[in-house]
């Protein structure tokens, strides 16, 4: 079960943002480090785990070649591979990767932004690693790009645009319990709700493509082939990836969900919406039916949430 | 983030500072025949057709300091003047007003119903000038053009749009703080009861099916809130019930509208510089500001005894210790545009400003004048 601990306080506050908090533990270090988007800064915290040192730090989105307008933030994410750990900002001009201190940036690339700005904007959204060499990141105009990460230094390239989504990247997601017997590898949600499954691979294969119902599903999981997909409208639902199979649904919140998070080996499952609250799941699996239960656990935390802080919750 | 976010912003911030106006207008006894001007005088300039093609376009939102700018302007299209500090309070209270709106809204979607609310309460204001109304209406078709196809994820990026415009402004408004849906740190209530917004559903209900699809348990569980189903859906057409009660008049005579400056400073810790950029106005935005000036009638006030200045504050003294007193990191930085000459000023704006300061200069002696000083706050 989840316990709360010290809070950390971030440098200014958090943007009204999906999945607006990333974090990535250093075990080596005994350290964690916390990053927080607040327009077009991204707030950096390591945190060590005794819970005595804490340091500070800024990244402005400063993209080379662009001189005037600072564009905004839209995600910044950890992507744990195998060989290293990087950190991914995504704006509405391209798409940096810095080292996940946050210290050099390694890669910066550019969207192909229009001179005058159209009605549908332009950006990029949805961060995630996948296997052992990539980095996907999902764009506003639905593609996906996919890029190949050596384990040392700053040859990273673009590997595959994948074109499936015809609506706006909000969230991706790999494989995340640790299972080398899934298919699935990678799961990405759009605004309309639609759901994609991939495998990865030189060339990403389609699994399945789960339809949506009209509604942003703007957070998305994927443990144990199961995908777990947060809505516009409160609800939370259980796909089991490959077939699309509908396991369970959950009419989890009275607002817009922002957040989803799985703590991989206990099944706990944790979803932040604007009504402010932060609700604890348990998921299990049962092999035999092939079929995932849901239980809502007692405890409820309401967060500190203010109007300009969306989720800023310690897991441990 | 959003291209589509600048009108919507505009049209309610300029329906906060209508209700403010006419709120003041009315609590004072000005002549019917004076605040009428002043009302259709803004409102025919807010719906200027070449401005709002201009506001129509796809584009970025504007920096805080330019549309601050904007509306400075559109405050004095009419006979009415309004000094630094009057004017100040003003915005403080437009911006708060909408920024709380936008917050509470139950769905992204709903912003497009508060929006409408605005528009409905603008087109009472003139309802009996049938020129302006044809404005109005115009617009309404715009709106319905552009915003009605939007889906759930684009209107949730306009809204995003704003909350982030609106990040960190924290002013303690009384009328909110009465109401307790603002806390005494300047924070909106986040409400955990009431009816949820039209196509959710209460939460409290898990459905686990089986791999055929039927549904094989329920469990339920404690929402943790009070929350009612949903109510019906307010109408998108012109005409309609908007059903929510977000952008609709919340002044009236009785009700006070202050704004607290002291206290607000003890969280200028939290105040992020975002926009700390070292040219006040970037050269797009001054190309943008003076196609909009274009766009703006001129008011030249013909009869120096016919304009009159309007004091947000109880008395004059009280409207200059505000000025004084108020907040560094609270200063709008209003763009003395003349101040700027120095960079690529677009011609047409220099002319405009040579046509605004020609009327500007005038107002302080008609103020002196003629109609009596406004004092503003009410009395409660």
């Amino acid at each position: 079960m989840y316990h709360k601990e010290k809070s950390i306080q971030i440098k200014n506050s958090a943007s009204a943002l999906y999945n607006n908090l990333g974090v990535l533990r250093i075990a080596p270090r005994r350290l964690t480090y916390f990053t927080v988007v607040h327009a077009n800064v991204v707030n950096m915290v390591s945190a060590s785990w005794d819970g005595l040192n804490y340091s500070h730090r800024q990244l402005q989105s400063k993209e080379p070649n662009v001189a005037t307008s600072t564009s905004l933030i839209m995600q910044a994410a950890f992507c744990a591979l195998p060989s290293r750990d990087l950190l991914v900002v995504t704006s509405q001009k391209g798409i940096q990767i810095y080292e996940s201190d946050g210290s050099i940036m390694v890669y910066w690339h550019a969207l192909d932004t229009p001179e005058t700005p159209t009605a549908q904007a332009v950006f990029a959204r949805g961060i995630s690693a996948v296997r052992e060499n990539y980095i996907c990141v999902g764009i506003s105009s639905g593609a996906i790009l996919v890029f190949d990460v050596p384990s040392k230094g700053s040859n990273i390239t673009l590997s595959e645009v994948l074109e499936e989504h015809k609506e706006s990247i909000t969230d991706m997601a790999a494989e995340c319990s640790g299972s080398q017997e899934c298919i699935a590898d990678l799961v990405s949600a759009d605004d309309g709700g639609n759901l994609c499954v991939w495998k990865s691979g030189e060339e990403f294969q389609l699994l399945n493509n789960i339809p949506g119902f009209d509604m942003s599903c703007s957070s998305v999981k994927l443990w144990k082939g199961t995908v777990v997909a947060g809505y516009g409208t409160g609800q939370i639902r259980l796909y089991e990836a490959v077939t699309g199979i509908l396991h369970a649904e959950v009419k989890a919140h009275a607002r817009w969900i922002y957040s989803l998070d799985i703590a991989p080996f206990s099944g706990l499952l944790l979803s932040a919406a604007e009504d402010s609250l932060v609700r604890v799941w348990h998921l299990s699996m049962t092999p035999e039916t092939n079929s995932v239960e849901v239980t809502a656990l007692k405890t409820q935390y309401k967060t500190f949430l203010t109007v300009d802080s969306f989720p800023q919750v310690l897991l441990t | 983030m959003s291209s589509r976010t600048l009108p919507l912003l505009f049209i309610n911030l300029g329906g906060e500072m209508l209700y403010i106006l006419d709120q003041r207008l009315r609590a004072q006894n000005i002549p019917a025949d004076k605040a009428k001007k002043v009302m259709n005088d803004i409102i025919t300039t807010m719906f200027n057709k070449k401005f709002l093609e201009e506001l129509f376009k796809p584009q970025e939102l504007y920096s805080k300091k330019a549309l601050r700018t904007v509306f400075d302007r559109l405050a004095h299209a009419s006979i009415m003047r309004l000094n630094q500090a009057s004017m100040d309070k003003l915005y403080d209270l437009m911006t708060m007003a909408f920024k709380y709106q936008v917050l509470l809204c139950p769905r992204p979607k709903d912003i497009l119903l508060v929006s409408f609310n605005h528009m409905d309460a603008i087109k009472d204001f003139v309802k009996d000038t049938p020129s302006i109304l044809s404005q109005v209406d115009e617009t309404y078709r715009q709106l319905i053009e552009m915003y009605t196809p939007l889906s759930s994820g684009e209107f949730q990026l306009i809204r995003q749009t704003l909350l982030i415009f609106f990040q960190d402004m924290h002013i303690r408004v009384s009328i909110f703080l009465k109401d307790k849906v603002q806390n005494s740190n300047g924070r909106f209530v986040l409400p955990t009861s009431g009816p949820v917004p039209h196509g959710t559903q209460v939460p409290g209900l898990i459905r686990m099916f089986s791999c055929t699809g039927e549904e094989v348990t329920r469990l339920q569980f404690n929402n943790g809130g009070n929350y009612t189903a949903a109510i019906r859906e307010g109408s998108f057409e012109i005409f309609g019930d908007r059903v929510t009660k977000l952008g609709t008049n919340m002044y009236s005579v009785s009700r006070p509208v202050e704004t607290h400056m002291s206290g607000t400073s003890k969280n200028s810790a939290q105040h992020a510089k975002v926009s700390a950029a070292p040219n006040p106005l970037a050269k797009e935005e001054l190309n943008l500001l003076a196609k909009l000036m274009g766009g703006l009638e001129v008011q030249k006030p013909g009869n120096a005894d016919s304009g009159f200045r309007v004091n947000l504050f109880a008395t004059d003294e009280e409207e200059e210790e505000a000025l004084i007193s108020r907040p560094d990191e609270l200063s709008y930085g209003v763009i003395n545009i003349q101040a700027t000459k120095d960079q690529q000023v677009n011609a047409e704006l220099a002319k405009i400003m040579g046509e605004f300061t020609e009327s500007g200069d005038q107002s302080p002696s008609a103020s002196s004048k003629g109609d009596d000083l406004l004092a503003m706050m009410d009395g409660l």
